[in-house]
């Protein structure tokens, strides 16, 4: 396996830019995951790194080999479009030694090499079987065995999960990370699925207009989006926002809210916001959905009341209204409320973003 | 708004059974989802509704009129489509009053009404564009007011958010039961997905291959599922299940093998009542097993297999020989893949099935 790293690439669609000079790396045994919305440019950086398409402008390397003018198939990288694509008329065995073959390599070796891999993935039993006969899981296990047996140096794959149902989805993502652990196979994951992001990836680099937003751990784009963006990108529900003047009362840095509430800031916050070279005054709030607590009214930070109730099992999202904002709050499944009600809410982990900037300064 | 009834509802196609002596009812005003997974019916049971299909047998009743034998515009039913199509040579506006014009309404009452559904759908700054300068999302909105500008007795809504981006999704569910409740419309919301169907419904039908598998509030069916299928369907992860034996007076031998579990004396002495075999499965929601490091009295060891962040809460995955248990577990607590930890659970949220029917004994 190989480490990656991509410097400055550039790519163009006639008057589109679809990539703008990015750069990150992605060590080796690394499980790096692609993330932002469709039109993000993620999918070109993925197939530029294949070398599907041939990017205008930078590089890409394996290790310190600079690839970027060879062919795909001279990068001897593994591409998985979707789990399932394998051929139906060829038993998994067959499936599994079909890249080997096609490269011409002999029998014996063939045979030594997909017993290394169905060992590894656990499916020496159903070595018989053609597809239509296995269940989808095992499916998956085949299509990954003929990925794998090639010894690639970089495997890319590209929202492998979107197309089938959420149940099988979440256990086929906790599978993948464990394999993944188990290969120490670098792996550049595309998609545009939070959850798929935060609970795979060793580094998330979220992207958005074809520019890199914030490459981080899943708990730093959660606890510390780098923008607004990110923050509303990242979890369900993402980020709420409240706009708000900075103001010092009795010495402490906190933010208004329409005039009305003060919300005080933490230490190191009040700190970061004195070391700015530039005084700001218009911020954005942001808190997480469930970093919002309940008390009665008046007894919070800010009052607000109940917009909608929406129940979701283990926990309920609950909408509040606070003067003109809505706000959603992650509360316990055994929380009840009825439209209307009016409640005291305070805030914990509060993030400061500039107005204007729209980047975390605090 | 009217209450719709459907009565013992069979529809074939060829030798296909859609939906088999299917009976429902939404109570005018409110929230009725068809909760199920691709291919349950859903879908079929809308379009006979609406009267786009002939049902074979069973009544419908919208009101106090069995609508069998009426065409579908004289239903007063509006439909949702899942892949709505808008005029793309129309305005928004123009797109909104369509079925308002051939109904040979004055002009000032359909700008008035246009406009007025327009404001609350927050789309009122887009009614001179054409469809293919707006959003997705805004689309959507566009599709539900000319459903909502006629007033009709009953709103179908056929899986309506399906098609949109995560975030969008989320903020349209927040909208739509909003709207919901302040014009005291009557939907009948068909979806399959289970998060949807808990924070939206009034009351969810879950329905599969045709037949009503359980009918209650969101809490029943989250609590209470009615068998093992509900209770894998609804929750994210799903509940999990373990073969158990049901032993003596009241121990349930889990695994079998695992670990013994003592039953509370209620749900011993129902399932004493219950049970004509001792095979049972034993199940538990992620939110109700608790983790530790530390060996304790009283709990069970296990190996963790994967964890899974998402932000301030993790899914653990605890394997148990063969079989895998998910813990929803908070973010605080670090564990590691191949790490041996230490779980119990809520012993109140036990949930018992039985292995042949499986439909919960308690």
């Amino acid at each position: 396996m190989s480490s990656v790293r991509v410097e400055k690439l550039y790519k163009r669609f006639g008057h589109v830019e679809a990539v703008k000079g990015i750069s990150f790396e992605v060590k080796e045994g690394e499980f790096v995951v692609l993330l932002g919305p469709s039109g993000c440019g993620k999918t070109t950086t993925l197939r530029c790194i294949a070398g599907l398409e041939h990017p205008d402008g930078g590089k890409i390397y394996f290790d310190d080999e600079d690839v970027t003018s060879l062919s795909p198939a001279a990068r001897n990288i593994a591409f998985v479009f979707q789990l399932y694509a394998l051929y139906p008329h060829l038993t998994a065995y067959d499936n599994i030694a079909f890249p080997l073959r096609a490269e011409g390599l002999p029998k014996p070796e063939i045979q030594r090499r997909v017993h290394e891999v169905v060992q590894l993935l656990q499916i020496e039993d159903i070595l018989h079987l053609k597809p239509r006969k296995l269940t989808s899981g095992q499916k998956q296990r085949v299509a990954l065995a003929r990925a794998i047996v090639r010894r690639p140096r970089v495997f890319l794959l590209d929202e492998p999960l979107s197309n089938i149902d959420a149940k099988l989805r979440e256990v086929t993502r906790a599978e993948l990370k464990k394999l993944q652990r188990s290969l120490r196979a670098t792996t550049i994951y595309v998609t545009h699925d939070q959850v798929e992001a935060m609970t795979m990836a060793d580094k998330i680099v979220v992207m958005n207009f074809g520019d890199i937003q914030q490459i981080g751990s899943p708990h730093e784009v959660y606890h510390y989006p780098a923008n607004l963006f990110v923050a509303r990108f990242i979890g369900s529900p993402g980020m709420n926002f409240i706009p708000g003047n900075v103001e010092e009362r009795e010495g402490q840095l906190g933010v208004t809210v329409d005039g009305k509430y003060f919300l005080p800031l933490l230490e190191e916050q009040q700190a970061a916001l004195r070391r700015l070279p530039f005084s700001v005054h218009q911020v954005i709030l942001g808190v997480r959905p469930e970093n919002i607590l309940v008390v009665g009214e008046g007894e919070g930070l800010l009052d607000g009341e109940v917009y909608v109730f929406e129940p979701l099992g283990v926990q309920n999202v609950v909408t509040f209204r606070i003067l003109g904002h809505l706000v959603k709050a992650l509360l316990p499944g055994d929380m009840v409320f009825q439209m209307g009600e009016r409640v005291g809410l305070k805030f914990r982990e509060i993030r400061v973003f500039h107005a204007e900037t729209e980047k975390l300064i605090a | 708004m009217a209450r719709l009834a459907i009565e013992k509802l069979t529809k074939r196609f060829g030798r296909i059974t859609a939906i088999s002596e299917l009976s429902l009812e939404a109570e005018s005003g409110t929230i009725t989802v068809l909760l199920g997974p691709t291919g349950a019916g859903k879908t079929t049971t809308l379009r006979c509704v609406a009267g786009l299909e002939r049902p074979d047998s069973g009544t419908i009743r919208i009101g106090d009129r069995v609508v069998n034998d009426l065409p579908p515009k004289d239903r007063d039913v509006a439909f949702v489509f899942q892949n709505f199509s808008l005029y793309p040579r129309y305005t928004v506006f123009e797109n909104i009053a369509s079925p308002l014009r051939i109904r040979s309404i004055p002009k000032e009452e359909i700008e008035r009404r246009v406009r007025e559904v327009a404001r609350f759908l927050h789309i009122d700054h887009l009614l001179d564009r054409r469809p293919i300068h707006i959003s997705g999302g805004e689309m959507q909105r566009v599709a539900i007011a000319r459903a909502l500008v006629r007033n009709p007795q009953l709103f179908l809504l056929d899986e309506p958010l399906t098609n949109l981006d995560a975030k969008i999704r989320e903020e349209m569910r927040t909208e739509l039961k909003r709207l919901q409740g302040e014009t005291g419309a009557t939907f009948l919301y068909a979806t399959p997905d289970q998060a949807e169907a808990l924070s939206m419904g009034d009351r969810i039908v879950v329905i599969r291959q045709g037949h009503v598998v359980q009918v209650g509030t969101p809490q029943e069916i989250y609590h209470y599922p009615r068998n093992v299928f509900v209770a894998d369907f609804v929750g994210s992860p799903g509940m999990n299940f373990v073969p158990a034996l049901f032993e003596g007076e009241k121990q349930l031998n889990v695994g079998p093998g695992y670990f013994i579990f003592e039953l509370p004396e209620e749900a011993a002495s129902v399932c004493r009542k219950a049970l004509k075999h001792p095979e049972v499965i034993f199940g538990i929601r992620p939110e109700d097993i608790f983790l530790t490091a530390q060996e304790e009295k009283g709990l069970y060891p296990a190996r963790v297999d994967v964890v899974e962040p998402l932000g301030v809460i993790q899914i653990v995955r605890l394997r148990l020989n063969g079989h895998v248990l998910r813990v929803r577990s908070e973010e605080g607590a670090r564990f590691e893949g191949g790490e041996r930890v230490f779980f119990g659970f809520r012993k109140e949220k036990v949930r018992i099935f039985d292995r042949f029917t499986e439909e919960r004994v308690f």
